[in-house]
């Protein structure tokens, strides 16, 4: 396959990017969209010129390191997957393909591809823990958990942080990723007793790191690659007025 | 010299961890804030020791190269994490689970810290469950568990396929936790590139931030690393690309002793190699063969598609080579299997290196839905990567470098042999001996950072508190940092014509060939050879772009192709002197007339651990395995 590849190019959080347009033969189609990437990369080093900076490591959709806008859209356009599990099967010959980093206020852009999602950690820090110590804990039986809700806690948790939601919303919200996490812990006993604080503390965080606010377009959702629900939304919603 | 004194306490098995934590000294609380702890790493190992260690109150720095501690390779693991709880009234017990390891390392593993791993199992259980980690649950709300390969009972708990970005993330908030606390203080986007030794003791690391470039000087009273596996030296590989050695490797280079270097697991089921470009073999996790059987077509080069082939023409080569443990033998076991069949002809897909797995007969007999429920993330990632949907046809796997059982030389303390340097998790030798079993790793890595480390590292710390906090700003941290950025000046000088990745890709076929699933005296004397020339032909014709002093993938790629350069060559040197085969260590002119691996305990039963020597080769000592209780036996799986 031959790609026209138009690509963010920026120095740092402080410099003005722009795009460069890269033509790319020889791509196979299963590939997946990093090891195209990273075979750019090689063509251009041979070239002397400079390689794309971009971030990957699991390439299995479960580090959340990955992640880019491919032709407007957070990890590309198929549904459920991350970039590096996007196979180069979904372009055709001779696409133009458009590649750029998270926009939004709360990621600043690095360099090129590369943004900074620290933002997450301190939302995550805020109150995204249960407080027990190291050798505190019951017996792991003592505190049984209803199945269904065990299951629901499962698929909340499965957030790889990547910050796709954000990147999707036009109010750069991070709502769907901070309702993954309450929604993990409302949904367990164990998360009960610090349900109230968590909850105001992550959403405080989140206000501070300059997220937006959720106007319920549903975006995030769409372009989840874990598929994390919007349902999670309306349990934060009802956690938060229960937390005054 | 370096002198080994394993430490192992007296006594019976099941006294010996209780008596060290009875003897052990203690820190006072106002001791604790004064002493300093650097963690090298955020995996299942290091997280938990971090936190553990802030939650005490120590002050702790914690280092990883990602953005994000949470990104830490362990976040992919898949089947499930081992505890010897008895759920499942099978008749399990600490000591079944002991001896599971013991003999799927194939006895040459240190039963002490096997048993006490065994032992400390079921509080992990206990801690993830209690800080929010969802595993799979019964109906009646208890915790559930899956049986994994070789073993009998049923005791890995999971969180469908993805138990390991589970307990990740719960390892993680309890991090956080402390980072909010102020008692541990993190650096991501940092690489570890040489320790620091002051006076025989290890005392700082120094790192190079990965955004400015900038070379950084850190100091502690203790260090530990926390820094993985190395098996990315075959290049294509199970684990995270950027996983690597060289924190390890430059330890190892300031002092602290490699143990069994070449005791590499290939795991039997990854997906196989597609072309050239591929940059990662992506597992599909052990648990699938509980249900899934294994199969290749008997008669060589039968080109039906899989489901046309029918009952009386596949050779289901595990369940007839093995009929006790059928498809659930251990990794090692597995994957020579695969290899065997591959190797004789009998291999499928394009390229003929790969064997079915099919799901057939478990979905007729469970249903759809039920195998949906346990594996559906693996079969949609197979399809996403194959295009090919395994509920309707066998999925396709071979073998792939997955897991490094050679790492750092500990004692029972955990303890590197340089004083004050600890090491977890994969990045030591001291639990799996030959082969790991499934699911043990994270059981380990956990383990030693939760719950035995806090006591060991007290142990040492406590004759530390008089000793003030380590100034930076000397003789030794000089040098170090100038070692480090005189390595990056010469990668950089070189400006030649191949890249990183090229010489990677060079180096792993070199590996793989020689040092994977089987080895021979002539193909590991050649292969010292070739890995010699390729390093020499590194840095001569290395081309790394860019500036030392800025955000630089390139220059990363190139120190850690640098370092596992060198550490090919320990590996095949390791290879070469046993020559026994044991676990995943095959040397061909070792095994019994049906081709199983054949240990020679009169002349191997050791640990074989190497001492770096600057240009001239490494000192080999051994550290002989004592089994007191239990018999060695060979393994036998059939
Ligand atoms: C695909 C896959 C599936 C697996 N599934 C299972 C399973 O189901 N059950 C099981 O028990 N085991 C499994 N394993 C094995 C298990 O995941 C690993 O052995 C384990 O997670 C290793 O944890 P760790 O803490 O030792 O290191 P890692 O998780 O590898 O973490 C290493 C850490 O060290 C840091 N680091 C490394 N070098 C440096 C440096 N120079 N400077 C700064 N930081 C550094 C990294 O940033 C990272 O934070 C699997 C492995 C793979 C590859
Ligand atoms: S590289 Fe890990 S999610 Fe894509």
């Amino acid at each position: 396959m031959k790609l026209k590849l138009k690509i963010w190019k920026q120095g740092d959080a402080h410099s003005r990017g722009s795009f460069v347009t890269y033509d790319l033969d020889g791509v196979a189609p299963e590939m997946s969209f990093i090891e195209m990437l990273t075979y750019l990369n090689e063509t251009l080093i041979g070239k002397g010129e400079e390689p794309v900076t971009f971030e990957h490591d699991c390439h299995e959709g479960i580090c959340g390191s990955c992640g880019m806008y491919i032709n407007g859209y957070p990890h590309g356009p198929v549904k459920g997957l991350t970039t590096c599990l996007l196979s180069m099967r979904n372009f055709k010959d001779g696409e133009t393909i458009v590649i750029e980093p998270w926009r939004a206020k709360p990621f600043p852009v690095i360099k090129d591809l590369m943004v900074d999602r620290n933002a997450l950690d301190k939302i995550q820090q805020a109150g995204g823990f249960i407080s027990v110590t190291t050798g505190a804990a019951p017996e792991a039986n003592t505190i049984p958990v209803n199945k269904k809700n065990s299951d629901l806690a499962f698929d909340a948790s499965v957030c790889i942080g990547c910050g796709a939601c954000v990147a999707a919303c036009k109010n750069a919200s991070a709502m769907l990723f901070v309702s993954a996490k309450i929604s993990q812990y409302a949904l367990l006993p164990q998360g009960r007793p610090e349900g109230k604080e968590r909850v105001r503390a992550m959403i405080a965080e989140m206000d501070r790191q300059g997220f937006g606010s959720c106007s319920n377009t549903g975006a995030c959702e769409a372009q989840c690659p874990k598929q994390i629900k919007l349902f999670n939304i309306a349990r934060l919603n009802r956690e938060y007025y229960k937390a005054f | 010299m370096i002198t080994l004194d394993s430490k192992i306490p007296e006594g019976p098995l099941e006294e010996k961890w209780t008596r060290y934590k009875a003897n052990a000294k203690l820190v006072s609380p106002a001791n604790k804030k004064k002493l300093d702890i650097i963690v090298v790493g955020t995996g299942i190992s290091g997280a938990p020791a971090a936190s553990a260690l802030g939650e005490m109150g120590y002050n702790v720095k914690v280092f990883c190269y990602q953005d994000t501690p949470r990104r830490a390779h362990s976040v992919a693991a898949q089947g499930g994490i081992n505890a010897a709880k008895n759920y499942k009234n099978d008749g399990d017990s600490v000591y079944h689970l002991f001896y599971d390891v013991i003999k799927g390392g194939d006895f040459r593993a240190r039963e002490a810290n096997v048993y006490r791993i065994a032992e400390v199992s079921n509080q992990i259980i206990d801690h993830f469950t209690a800080i929010g980690v969802p595993f799979a649950r019964e109906y009646g709300g208890t915790l559930t568990t899956r049986s994994f390969g070789g073993v009998q009972v049923s005791r890995t708990f999971y969180s469908r396929g993805q138990t390991g970005q589970q307990v990740l993330l719960g390892a993680y908030s309890s991090l956080v936790r402390q980072i909010k606390e102020g008692t541990v203080t993190m650096y991501p986007r940092r690489e570890m590139l040489d320790l620091v030794v002051v006076d025989g003791k290890a005392r700082g690391i120094v790192v190079r931030n990965l955004i400015t470039g900038e070379i950084e000087r850190h100091s502690a009273h203790a260090v530990v690393l926390a820094t993985g596996g190395y098996g990315t030296i075959y290049y294509l590989s199970t684990l995270a690309v950027n996983s690597n050695a060289s924190a390890a490797w430059n330890a190892y280079k300031r002092g602290a002793a490699f143990a069994n270097p070449s005791f590499v697991q290939i795991h039997p089921s990854s997906v196989p190699q597609m072309n050239e470009f591929q940059s990662k073999l992506t597992l599909m996790s052990e648990s699938l063969r509980n249900d899934g059987r294994v199969w290749v077509p008997k008669t060589k080069g039968d080109s039906r598609p899989p489901n046309e082939i029918p009952e009386e023409d596949r050779d289901y080569y595990l369940e007839r080579r093995y009929p006790a443990f059928g498809n659930l033998v251990p990794r090692d076991v597995a994957s020579r299997a695969a290899k065997e069949r591959c190797d004789a002809g009998y291999g499928v897909g394009p390229t003929g290196l790969a064997v079915n797995l099919d799901f057939r007969d478990a979905i007729k007999k469970q249903g759809q839905k039920a195998i949906e429920e346990k594996y559906g993330n693996l079969f949609d990632m197979y399809k996403d990567i194959t295009g090919i949907d395994s509920y309707t046809e066998p999925m396709r796997i071979y073998p792939a470098g997955h897991y490094t059982m050679g790492g750092l030389w500990v004692n029972y303390d955990l303890m590197t042999t340089i004083p004050g340097l600890f090491a977890v998790g994969e990045s030591n030798f001291s639990d799996h001996g030959a082969n790991r079993l499934g699911a043990s790793s994270l059981m380990q890595g956990a383990g030693d950072g939760y719950f035995i480390l806090p006591y060991t590292i007290s142990n040492y710390l406590a004759s530390e508190i008089k000793t003030p906090r380590i100034n930076t700003d000397t003789a030794e941290f000089q040098e170090a940092e100038t070692r480090s950025a005189e390595k990056i000046k010469r990668l950089l000088s070189i400006r030649g014509k191949q890249t990183a990745t090229t010489f990677h890709k060079k180096l792993g076929k070199i590996m793989w060939d020689h040092c994977g699933m089987t080895r021979n005296e002539k193909g590991l004397t050649e292969a010292i050879g070739l890995i010699r020339e390729l390093r020499e032909e590194f840095w001569k014709d290395l081309n790394v772009p860019g500036r030392a002093d800025e955000l630089n993938q390139e220059l990363e790629k190139a120190g850690r192709v640098a370092d596992f350069l060198e550490l090919g060559e320990l590996m095949m040197t390791d290879a070469l002197n046993r020559r026994e085969s044991c676990g995943a260590h095959f040397r061909e002119e070792s095994q019994t007339p049906d081709h199983e691996a054949l240990r020679n305990d009169d002349e191997y039963a050791y640990v074989a651990v190497w001492e770096y020597n600057g240009d001239e080769p490494p000192v080999l000592h051994k550290e002989e395995l004592k089994f007191e209780f239990v018999e060695l036996k060979q393994r036998s799986y059939k």
